[in-house]
Order: C-alpha cells, then sequence, then structure tokens
C-alpha cells in the first residue's frame, strides 16, 4: 500500500482548472444529512464487550495521536506528553504506545526527543494553525521548519476562506505546495475544520480535494472551534476515502480530531471505521484520534478491564 | 293514440341517451325500456337500457378522464362546478318540468328541488380548493423529517343514485365524488332517470371534461354488478341499491377492495350535507420528507 | 487480527415467560370453552416458548359479550378519565420495555435491536398519543361529539405484534370503543403481557379481552353480529374475505394488507443514504413488513454503482442469535413463512432473474433467509409483482422519471413508495404521482403515532395513526 498519492491515476485531469475541480466536486453525490446521522447513530448502538472490547482499547490507544495545542506549551509539558505517547501506562507495560505526539513546529525538537527510540511520531500542525489565515510563503516556511525539526507527520489546515468562497483550486494548490514542503519525509494530514464548513456536502467536497491534492490523511478539526470531529462527520470522511481507493488504488487515512474524550466514543468510532471503510483502516497508519483525554479514558476502561474493577483518575498519569 | 286537434303544433320529442365519455350514445345494446311518470304512469320517454358493455365503456372513459381531473388544480374543478351550477340554472324551467313528472311532483316543489339541486353544486364547487386544508396537515412527527398528509382522489367511482331522488339526490352524490377529483360512471334512478340523462346535456355544456362524469340509465341490478366487480373500479357508492342487492355488491367490491359507501336509510338530500360524501372517496396520501438534523451536532444541511 | 464482535446477547433474565396461558376476557385469564391449546415456539430456536389457550366461537361469544357490558361504562366515562388509563398503559409499556422488547424478540425472531429501538418506543408513544385525543375528540374534526361505534374486533399480524395491538387498542379505546383482539398464533405472548397491563393500570374488566387463536377465531369474531367495528392488518386474501363476510352488515371495516413497495433511486440521489434506506426498506424486520421497499426501481445510469454499493453494504449485515445486541438480522417467524419466500426466490430464479445471497453463516436451529438481491428483475417476474414478505430485493431499472412512477404504480397494491434525489421538485411531483399511502422521500420504513398509515387499492383502507386513524374508531 503506498502512502503517496501516485502523481497520476484516473482523476489527475479533475483539477487542470478551477471550472474542472468545481465540476468535479459538484458532481458528488450529494448527502443527505438526516440519513448520514441516524447510519452514524445506528453504528454507534454496537455492543463491543470482553474481547472484542479489549481488542478495540488497545487498538484506539495505539491511534491517539497525543496532543498539545496551546500557547502556554513548554518543553517541560512536551517532554512529559512524550513519555506518556511512549508508554501510556505505567503500571502495565503491555498497554501500546499511542501513534505520535502532536505538537506546535517550534516544539518539534524537543517532542522528536523525547520519542526517540519509540514507535511513536511526532506531528505537527503548520500553515499558520488553527486559523490558517497567513501569505502562502508564510505557511509552507512553517511547513519546512517543521519538517527540518523532525516531524514525522504534518497536519495543516485549508484555507476555508477561499474553499467557502469557491476558490477550489486555491486551495488545491495550496495543499500540493505543503506537500511539496513535506519532501516525501513526513505525511501530511489535511484538517478541513469541518465546523466551518457547515454542510456535508462541503466536507465530502473538501476530502475528495484533499485526497486529489496529495493528502496522506484527511482530518477533520482543529479542536479549536465549537463542532469538531463527530460520528457522522468522520463516517463520511470514511466513504470518501474508501470511494478514493476504489477509483483510484490510493488509500488515504482519516483522523478525527476534537471532542473524543471517552472510550465509549472511541469504540464507537472504530466500529464506523470498520462497518465503513472496512478493516484495511483498522490499524494506526489509517486512521488516528486527534486527542488529549481520550487517551486517559482508554487507559482506565483498559485497567477495569483487566482487574475488573472501575478504576479512577489517580491511577493515570495527568501528563 | 291520441285525441289532440291536428292542427296543434306537433311538439319534438327528446331521444334520451345516455353521457360516456363526453358524448351521448345510445346503449351498445340498442334496447331502451319506457319511463313513466311517478303519479299517472303516463309515458315520459324511451330511455337507453344500459347493458354490461355499456358499464365497461363507461369505466374505460373515467379511467381516461382521471389523470386529468385529479390533476387539475383544485380552483379549476370549483369554477367548473360552479359553471355547472350555471348551467343547470339555466334550464331551471326544463328540470323542473321533468323532476316534476319523474316524481310525480307540484311544479312549486320540483322547482324547488331543482334551485336546491343548483345550490348543491355552488356548495361543492366551494369545497374543493378547501377539502385538502381540512382533510390533509401537516403532522409533527418525532424526528427530523417534515411530514405531511394529503388527501387525494380514490380514482373512478360507481355511483348508484338514489332511486327516489331523481336530480337533487343525483347531484348530492355525484358532485362530492367528482369535486375531489375522482370521476364518476353513475347509474341513474331506474324508474325516473330522464333528470339524469338530460344532466349529462348540462354537464357537457359546463367545461366539464369527457368521461368525469358518465351516466348510465337501465336496470340497476344488471349494470350494478359489472361495476362492483371491475377491477379498474376503485369505489363504489350504493346509496341507489336495495340492501339485497348491496350486500351482493358490496361481496363483489372485496375482489379488489373497492371503498364501499353502504346505503343509508332515510338520507335527507334537502339538508345541507357534512362533508363525509367528500371524504368516502379520498385516500390520505403521507410524505415524509427527510429535513436537517435536530441536534446541534455540527455540520447539518 | 480483525474487530470480530464478541457475543453481546440481552439477558433474558428481564422476562418471565409462564409454561401455560389463559385467553384474557372480562379481566381474568381463562382456559379455552373446549380446552384447546397451542404452543408458541422461538423461531430463532425453535423452543417451545409457552402453551396457549386457543380461543373457539364459544370464547369469542363470552368476550364479544365482556366488551359489549364494558362498552357502557367505557363510553360513559369522561374522555379525560379514559385519557388517564391510556396514559397509564403508556407509562406502564416503557416501564416494562426492556421486559417487553426481549420477550417480543423471542416470540417473533426480530433482532433485540429492533424491538428496543423500534417497536418498544413506538408502542409507549402510540398510546401517549391517543391518550391525548381521548378529551379532546369534539377538536377532531367529525362533528361536536363523536360517539364511539361499539365493540371493535381487531385482529393482528405477527411482524410487529406489540406494535400493532397498540395501533389498534389505543384509538379505540381513546374514542370510547371497547375491544376484542387477536394475536396472530405464531406471536401471542406480547399481548397477554398487554393484558397484564392493563391489569396494572386498573383498566375496567372488559374494555380489553385477548383471544389466541388461529384463523378460525378471527373469522369467528369479525363474523360475530354483535361486533361494530372490524380491524384487520395482515394479507390481502383475507382481508378480501374479511371485506366479503362484513358485506351487508353495518360492521365498519378497516384493513391495512399487503404492499409491493417501490423504492425509487434517481441519479441524482445521495447514494450513500439510498443504499442505507435501500437496506433499512427491504431488511428490517427481515423484511417481513408490509410496507417494505421490496421493489428497487433505480435509474439505468446508476444501476451498477447502487447495486455494488448495495452488495457491499449488505456484506456488513450481522445475522444471528436475535438477542444479541449487534444482530441486524434476526430469525423468519415460522417454518411456513420461510417455505413462502423459499419458494418465491426459487420462482424468481427458476424465471431468470439474477440471484446474489448475502455471505453469511445459517444457523442450524430455527428458521433463516440470508439476505437476497435479484438483479435483471422485469416487471413481468413473480418476484416483482407478488408480495414476498421476507429479505429479497427486486431490482429493476428505469430510465425517465415518467417510467419510474409507471412502474412504481404498476401493482395492485398501493401502500409505500420511496423517492431517492437531490431534487426538491423532483420529489414533490414524483411524490404527487405515487399511487400509494405513505411515501418516504430520502428516507425508508419511518412511523410515528401522528402520522397516517394505511393503504390505496388492494393494500387496505382506512388509515391508523394520527387524526385520521380516529375515524376508524368513530361512528361517522
Amino acid at each position: 500500500m503506498s502512502t503517496t498519492p501516485s502523481p497520476t491515476h484516473a482523476l489527475t485531469d479533475v483539477a487542470a482548472s478551477d471550472a474542472s475541480l468545481r465540476r468535479f466536486l459538484h458532481g458528488l453525490p450529494g448527502v443527505d444529512p438526516v440519513g448520514l446521522e441516524a447510519r452514524a447513530a445506528a453504528l454507534g448502538t454496537r455492543s463491543i464487550k470482553t474481547t472484542a472490547k479489549a481488542y478495540a482499547l488497545d487498538l484506539a490507544i495505539s491511534m491517539v495521536d497525543l496532543t498539545t495545542l496551546e500557547g502556554a506549551d513548554t518543553p517541560g509539558k512536551v517532554r512529559a506528553l512524550g513519555a506518556k505517547a511512549v508508554l501510556p501506562d505505567p503500571t502495565d507495560r503491555t498497554a501500546p504506545s499511542t501513534a505520535a505526539v502532536c505538537v506546535y513546529p517550534d516544539l518539534v525538537e524537543v517532542a522528536k526527543a523525547a520519542v526517540a527510540g519509540s514507535s511513536v511520531k511526532v506531528a505537527s500542525v503548520a500553515t499558520a494553525f488553527p486559523a490558517g489565515r497567513a501569505p502562502l510563503e508564510v505557511k509552507l516556511a512553517d511547513v519546512r521548519a517543521a519538517v527540518a525539526a523532525g516531524a514525522d507527520e504534518v497536519d495543516m489546515v485549508i484555507d476555508r476562506g477561499a474553499f467557502l468562497a469557491g476558490h477550489y483550486l486555491k486551495v488545491y494548490e495550496e495543499i500540493t505546495a505543503v506537500k511539496e514542503a513535506c519532501g516525501g519525509a513526513a505525511r501530511l494530514k489535511v484538517i478541513f475544520e469541518t465546523g466551518e464548513l457547515s454542510t456535508y456536502d462541503n466536507i465530502r467536497r473538501a476530502s475528495w480535494l484533499a485526497m486529489l491534492a496529495g493528502a496522506d490523511f484527511i482530518k477533520t478539526s482543529t479542536g479549536k472551534v465549537a463542532v469538531n470531529a463527530t460520528p457522522a462527520n468522520t463516517l463520511l470522511m470514511l466513504q470518501a476515502v474508501r470511494e478514493f481507493r476504489d477509483r483510484t488504488g490510493v488509500q488515504i487515512g482519516v483522523k478525527p480530531a476534537g471532542g473524543i474524550r471517552t472510550a465509549k466514543d472511541a469504540v464507537k468510532f472504530l466500529v464506523i471505521v470498520n462497518e465503513t471503510a472496512g478493516p484495511d483502516w483498522l490499524d494506526n497508519h489509517w486512521f488516528r484520534f486527534g486527542a488529549s483525554s481520550l487517551l486517559n479514558d482508554l487507559l482506565m476502561q483498559r485497567q477495569k478491564l483487566a482487574t475488573g474493577r472501575y478504576s479512577g483518575p489517580d491511577y493515570v498519569t495527568v501528563d | 293514440m291520441s285525441d289532440r286537434p291536428m292542427s296543434e303544433r306537433l311538439s319534438v320529442f327528446k331521444t334520451y341517451k345516455l353521457y360516456v365519455g363526453g358524448r351521448f350514445p345510445r346503449s351498445e345494446s340498442g334496447r331502451v325500456y319506457e319511463v313513466t311518470g311517478s303519479k299517472d304512469g303516463n309515458w315520459l320517454a324511451n330511455a337507453p337500457l344500459s347493458s354490461r358493455k355499456d358499464a365497461r365503456d363507461a369505466v374505460v372513459a373515467a379511467r381516461k378522464a382521471f389523470g386529468g381531473w385529479a390533476g387539475a388544480t383544485a380552483y379549476n374543478r370549483g369554477q367548473v362546478l360552479y359553471r355547472v351550477a350555471e348551467m343547470l340554472e339555466g334550464r331551471r324551467s326544463q328540470f323542473t318540468r321533468e323532476v316534476a313528472e319523474a316524481e310525480g311532483l307540484s311544479k312549486a316543489k320540483a322547482a324547488a328541488l331543482v334551485d336546491l339541486s343548483v345550490d348543491r353544486l355552488v356548495w361543492y364547487a366551494g369545497w374543493t380548493d378547501k377539502i385538502a386544508q381540512i382533510a390533509g396537515g401537516a403532522n409533527p412527527v418525532a424526528g427530523p423529517f417534515f411530514n405531511l398528509s394529503t388527501p387525494e382522489p380514490t380514482g373512478v367511482v360507481a355511483v348508484l343514485a338514489p332511486q327516489e331522488s331523481s336530480l337533487l339526490g343525483l347531484v348530492s352524490v355525484v358532485a362530492p365524488v367528482i369535486a375531489t377529483g375522482n370521476t364518476a360512471v353513475v347509474v341513474a334512478s331506474e324508474r325516473s332517470p330522464l333528470p339524469a340523462l338530460s344532466f349529462g346535456e348540462v354537464l357537457a355544456t359546463s367545461d366539464v371534461p369527457g368521461g368525469v362524469v358518465n351516466v348510465l340509465s337501465g336496470r340497476t341490478a344488471e349494470i350494478a354488478p359489472t361495476l362492483a366487480s371491475h377491477m379498474d373500479v376503485n369505489a363504489l357508492d350504493l346509496t341507489g341499491a336495495d340492501a339485497e342487492l348491496a350486500t351482493g355488491l358490496e361481496v363483489a367490491a372485496a375482489d379488489n377492495l373497492k371503498r364501499v359507501l353502504r346505503p343509508r336509510t332515510g338520507e335527507d338530500f334537502a339538508a345541507t350535507p357534512g362533508t363525509d360524501r367528500l371524504t368516502a372517496f379520498l385516500e390520505t396520501k403521507t410524505v415524509w420528507h427527510t429535513t436537517g438534523s435536530l441536534g446541534a451536532s455540527g455540520s447539518s444541511y | 487480527m480483525t474487530f470480530e464482535y464478541a457475543p453481546a446477547p440481552e439477558s433474558r433474565s428481564v422476562v418471565d415467560i409462564a409454561p401455560s396461558y389463559g385467553l384474557f376476557v372480562d379481566g381474568e385469564f381463562t382456559e379455552a370453552a373446549d380446552g384447546r391449546v397451542f404452543k408458541t415456539v422461538s423461531p430463532s430456536t425453535e423452543e417451545v416458548l409457552s402453551e396457549m389457550a386457543r380461543a373457539g366461537e364459544a370464547d369469542v361469544d363470552r368476550a364479544v359479550a365482556a366488551a359489549r357490558r364494558a362498552f357502557e361504562g367505557w363510553s360513559a366515562l369522561p374522555g379525560s378519565e379514559r385519557a388517564k388509563y391510556l396514559f397509564r398503559i403508556a407509562r406502564i409499556v416503557q416501564e416494562r420495555s426492556r421486559e417487553l422488547a426481549v420477550l417480543e424478540t423471542l416470540d417473533n425472531g426480530k433482532p433485540i435491536k429492533e424491538t428496543r429501538d423500534a417497536d418498544l418506543p413506538l408502542v409507549a408513544a402510540h398510546f401517549f398519543y391517543y391518550a391525548g385525543w381521548a378529551d379532546k375528540l369534539e377538536h377532531a374534526g367529525y362533528g361536536p361529539a363523536p360517539k364511539p361505534l361499539g365493540v371493535a374486533a381487531q385482529v393482528i399480524p405477527w411482524n410487529f405484534p406489540l406494535l400493532m395491538l397498540a395501533w389498534k387498542i389505543a384509538p379505540a379505546l381513546a374514542t370510547g370503543n371497547t375491544v376484542v383482539l387477536k394475536p396472530a398464533e405464531t406471536t401471542p405472548l406480547s399481548a397477554l403481557f398487554f393484558a397484564d397491563i392493563c391489569r396494572q393500570a386498573g383498566l375496567p374488566k372488559g374494555v380489553v379481552n385477548i383471544l389466541p387463536g388461529y384463523g378460525d377465531t378471527g373469522a369467528a369474531l369479525v363474523a360475530h353480529p354483535d361486533v361494530n367495528k372490524v380491524a384487520f392488518t395482515g394479507s390481502t386474501a383475507v382481508g378480501k374475505a374479511i371485506a366479503r363476510t362484513v358485506a351487508g352488515t353495518r360492521k365498519k371495516l378497516t384493513l391495512e394488507l399487503g404492499g409491493k413497495g417501490a423504492n425509487i433511486v434517481f441519479d441524482d440521489a445521495p447514494v450513500d443514504q439510498a443504499v442505507e434506506g435501500i437496506v433499512n426498506g427491504i431488511f428490517f424486520n427481515q423484511g417481513q413488513v408490509c410496507c417494505a421497499g421490496s421493489r428497487l426501481l433505480v435509474q439505468e445510469s446508476v444501476h451498477d454503482e447502487v447495486l455494488d454499493a448495495l452488495k457491499r453494504r449488505i456484506s456488513t449485515l450481522r445475522l444471528g442469535d436475535p438477542l444479541d445486541k449487534n444482530t441486524d438480522i434476526g430469525a423468519i417467524n415460522s417454518a411456513e413463512q420461510l417455505a413462502r419466500i423459499s419458494s418465491l426466490a426459487d420462482q424468481g430464479e427458476a424465471e431468470g432473474a439474477e440471484r446474489w445471497t448475502a455471505p453469511c453463516e445459517i444457523p442450524s436451529a430455527g428458521y433463516w433467509f440470508a439476505p437476497t438481491v435479484f438483479s435483471g428483475v422485469t416487471q413481468a417476474h413473480t418476484v416483482a409483482r407478488d408480495e414476498i414478505f421476507g429479505p429479497v430485493l427486486s431490482v429493476l431499472t428505469f430510465r425517465t422519471p415518467d417510467e419510474a412512477v409507471a412502474k412504481a404504480n404498476n401493482t395492485a397494491y398501493g401502500l409505500s413508495a420511496g423517492i431517492w434525489t437531490d431534487k426538491g421538485s423532483r420529489i414533490l411531483a414524483v411524490a404527487n404521482k405515487l399511487r400509494a399511502g405513505v411515501v418516504w422521500s430520502n428516507t425508508f420504513n419511518k412511523f410515528d403515532p401522528t402520522s397516517p398509515f394505511g393503504g390505496y387499492k388492494e393494500s387496505g383502507y382506512g388509515r391508523e395513526g394520527g387524526r385520521h386513524g380516529l375515524e376508524a374508531y368513530l361512528d361517522v
């Protein structure tokens, strides 16, 4: 499986012009919100117990992009986060590491050092996260700095203003430019800020736009707006990556981010992955949770499953 | 045989004909029967004695007319029904004479019945664009749906007109059927069919599309079973059937589950009708439309 | 490693099924006069659940007489008092809904997911809705003082046993009628549990009488000279027989019968939701739904795409233990029904339609039929014309909206239809032209107590639900 869309696939011509992109994106099937949300809710009623739950909890832990994106982030905070990502449960070394830590570009170096020697990747938000309101050159410099500092993954935000104004080619070109700046060294996650795109039709279009432009991952949100990842918008994006693979042979990852706080929620997302995109996506190479507090709940549920007792916050680390 | 002096002008008799598909055919069977006055038993005219095939032809005509009439705007149907009232009013003296002879009434009483018939048409003309508002409406379902119930015409309705009330009864059973967009095959009063056959002439000159109302005369017991068992008839008004006939017809009607309006005892056609004859031949269609999400879970529409 | 869902069975211990049940007549459980009994089995295991008294003519007489005696007092109660009884019933149904859901799943074979999330919530909602009407009938548009009819004879099917009971009993009681209800012979249990709910609610004796039995019991009930109202939900053939039985009487009749619903998918449909709607339309309750979307009419230009997506989606359906909370497809209700489905499906294949069956394992005991899709179907195929009442979808194509409408309407039935398109004006235009009592646009198989339900043509007459549902039980 390739991690990078090949430059030539069945849909290469789509991005020839703003007009052709618009034709393609507006030609995608519409989304009926009621049906989409009903499907997401129905999958949320799956009952995941015992062995299935144990599997799902470990899988979810391994998919976490453990995130800190605060103005008050310090090297100390990031080091602690890195340690937790590598060894989430100091009392139980069978707990898997998380997929990555996710930090601002200026802390990538610290993060790299903190996870050195482990499987944990360092992801960095870039492109004037979270608003994305900066000149392209500034955004690209942001990306190059992160990559130069050793980021394995770059989480960029799209220009929602351009998208909502219908300037799809501008968004497309910005993504390709960022992809180029990643230089093959870092996988690119493209954040839509679904809460700002507002409609499911827009989320579907943004998904295809990003996939066409070379995204390795499509990601719901920054976690900085009112509405972030939901079962429904994630399901929609999972349909998009499934179809994209059907049509191009290229597999793209999905990352819901923001608002997923409980193990129960995470398991629901995994059910959605399993029954929408399919088992091929049940791997942290293809699915991530952008989260921070989620990890502790996953760990507490894991302890409960192992011991039969409910755990408490004193038995997981605060980092 | 007549004792009338030969010097007097000889009047022109009318050949009463069926009204089917907007035309005035004779019975395909070529049969007629004698219609006599209700009081004196005098011969009034020969009326077509409709056959089963006439009934079948009438159903075909009614089915053909259904789509257009059901699809017409309610306003348009109201205009047409009002036009029927206007045309009937214009023929007041003719119908007064025919009703008087048919039902053995005085001129004054017959005229009053004609007037009531006109008024009845006006009443139903006004209903065409209101019935949906009282019989339908939005249903507040517990979910993200807009849900609307609308009455729609049942289809082709076979109507056995009342036997005793040759015009007012006829109008009172036919007008509600067509007001809502159904088309009708009407079996006129067996004994007094002439006002009904003349009413066909009123309909023909009133912008009522051909086939919307089809009028048959003859033996009710002969024609009705064909209509009751006809698989392309959707409903059956048994007003003009006696109890025994009605039961047999209702049994036959079950073959395709026709909607059946049973005969009622002592129905007073002079009284202001309610809406039950309008709603008897309506179907309720309920359409669910998805709306946006109810919750505030984000991207919703 | 793959994500295998471990068994997640709902506990059976919440329901206590007695080894035998009597008829519920005049507030008491009694034996049948002739002592006859029959057994009800769990269709997913063929385990005998319990033994029922089987009502005969003498029991019908007794039950109708009890309902007649109760009618005087019940119809004379102020509507506000009748309302409170119905509210009590609604609340008790809610309180006991887990128990009733498990019971229904055991007796019917449908997944617990459906009894828990669809049947039971709708049952409670239906009683709530009609409870509120009981003291507002003068505002319902049926005259200033609409009167009840008297004794209602009600015969219900096995596909939604308790929900169909609610659809029958709630409006009947709200309007002041008393009832004698016959549940289906394969699913009598929830009606008998409902009798216990009536007891808990303190409902006056004789207002609700429950007579388990077979078709002969139902025939005797609807033919009884002292019933004033007959309400039947079931097959069109039996509906016609009932219509003949009541001909010439003064009994008011409403019928909710079969269907062959068309689910029309246009080329601009929201495809993913359409696929969900198609699946829900034909596999909800194993397709044993009168309003099932059993005919998929898909625009030829998107036929392959839709069919591929559909098959992929159907392949994810989980067939098995109905009590497992993750089961999507439960058991077929009876061996007879299974035989009918199998025979019609075989006929479809014999007539040349292309058969596709979902890859799923069939349990060794019980009555099961895997989700099945026939493509290349035309209007002439039996599977496109006959109601199969099972998880079998027939796929037909059309080229234009007119052709879609013509094919959709080309049936003796007229119960339900679905429309899938993103174009609002097309939804409205097509919905207008469909001769069906319920039309779902961009959704399917949705039900609500406020929403009138019932058919055109041979799907029956009368409406259940909503303000319209009152008319069936009022002397208007």
